[in-house]
């Protein structure tokens, strides 16, 4: 199988990939979110210290 | 807890204490991101290279390795925010009630995610995005539920009591799980039946079965991971006034 062949999915490349794509997204997103949230709480606690 | 082995006991006993559970959970994160990205790039590979494509859908059904398991995802996390509910209702643990909260958003999003990507599945091989069949339908049900949960939970400003409150209203909410599962044989729908989650051999297979599988193991170590995530955040707002907090902060000054 080409790379070409991989990416086109027989035809369905248009349904395939974004459904990856957006899981990705969604997935990513929801690490992201506490990652953020974590350092906030860490640089707000840090600034009432001072 | 007599029953449960003493080291077995102690070890829940100590993740029930929130310092314990934000110091144990730093030092397993890095593995379950290498158990996780092993699982998935096993799973990917089997199911986009190596898996051939399917005799009637071509390979539009490779959908079905995010699609499937995240339904999966979606019952099952609600199943164990309601039952975290529950125990926080009863035993009023702190930790349960943490753990409740923190799943609703990861269920919805893998709610969310079999919806459009069931849709995605749906618009080449049925000819429509979307159709209110009754297993659409509940799924989409179960995506208004976790987002009742996440508002009422924002809407109360006593997150004990929030807790409560969500805890309720996700065990009521249960009634809808096994209307989802067996939707598809109580009701002639659209949406095809269960190949694997049922008494028989599964019909499909192994070379497709198998990464499906791996993908369905990635996705609940990615649970775990999200869930730690949300939950550590949710202890620090919750606990920033005690002593292991302020000590974290002050370790962090220095």
């Amino acid at each position: 199988m080409s790379v070409q062949e991989f990416f086109h999915m027989g035809g369905y490349a248009f349904y395939v990939w974004p459904a990856y794509g957006l899981t990705l997204i969604v997935l990513l997103v929801n690490i992201i979110i506490p990652v953020m949230q974590r350092k906030q709480f860490f640089v707000k606690a840090l600034k009432k210290k001072r | 807890m007599f029953l449960v082995p003493d080291p077995v006991g102690r070890f829940f006993h100590r993740m029930a204490s929130p310092p314990h559970f934000y110091a144990f959970t730093e030092r397993l994160m890095p593995w379950l991101v290498v158990i996780f990205l092993l699982l998935t790039a096993a799973g990917l590979y089997g199911g986009l290279y190596l898996a051939p494509a399917d005799y009637q859908q071509g390979d539009s059904y490779r959908i079905i390795y995010i699609h499937v398991p995240s339904a999966w995802m979606s019952l099952f996390i609600y199943v164990v925010m309601a039952i975290a509910g529950g125990i926080g209702l009863v035993w009023r643990i702190k930790l349960a009630e943490i753990v409740a909260i923190s799943s609703a958003p990861i269920g919805a999003s893998f709610t969310f995610i079999a919806l459009v990507t069931g849709s995605l599945w749906g618009k080449p091989m049925w000819g429509t995005w979307w159709v209110w069949d009754a297993r659409l339908t509940s799924e989409l049900i179960l995506l208004f539920l976790y987002l009742g949960v996440i508002g009422l939970y924002g809407a109360i400003d006593d997150k004990r009591v929030a807790s409560k409150a969500i805890a309720i209203l996700a065990l009521v909410g249960v009634v809808n799980i096994p209307i989802i599962h067996y939707s598809v044989e109580w009701w002639n729908t659209l949406h095809q039946g269960p190949t694997v989650t049922k008494m028989d051999k599964p019909s499909i297979h192994v070379s497709m079965l198998i990464p499906l599988l791996l993908m369905a193991l990635s996705f609940n170590v990615y649970y775990f991971i999200a869930l730690i995530q949300r939950t550590r955040v949710e202890l620090l707002e919750r606990e920033r006034n005690s002593q292991w907090v302020r000590n974290m902060v002050r370790e962090i000054k220095q």
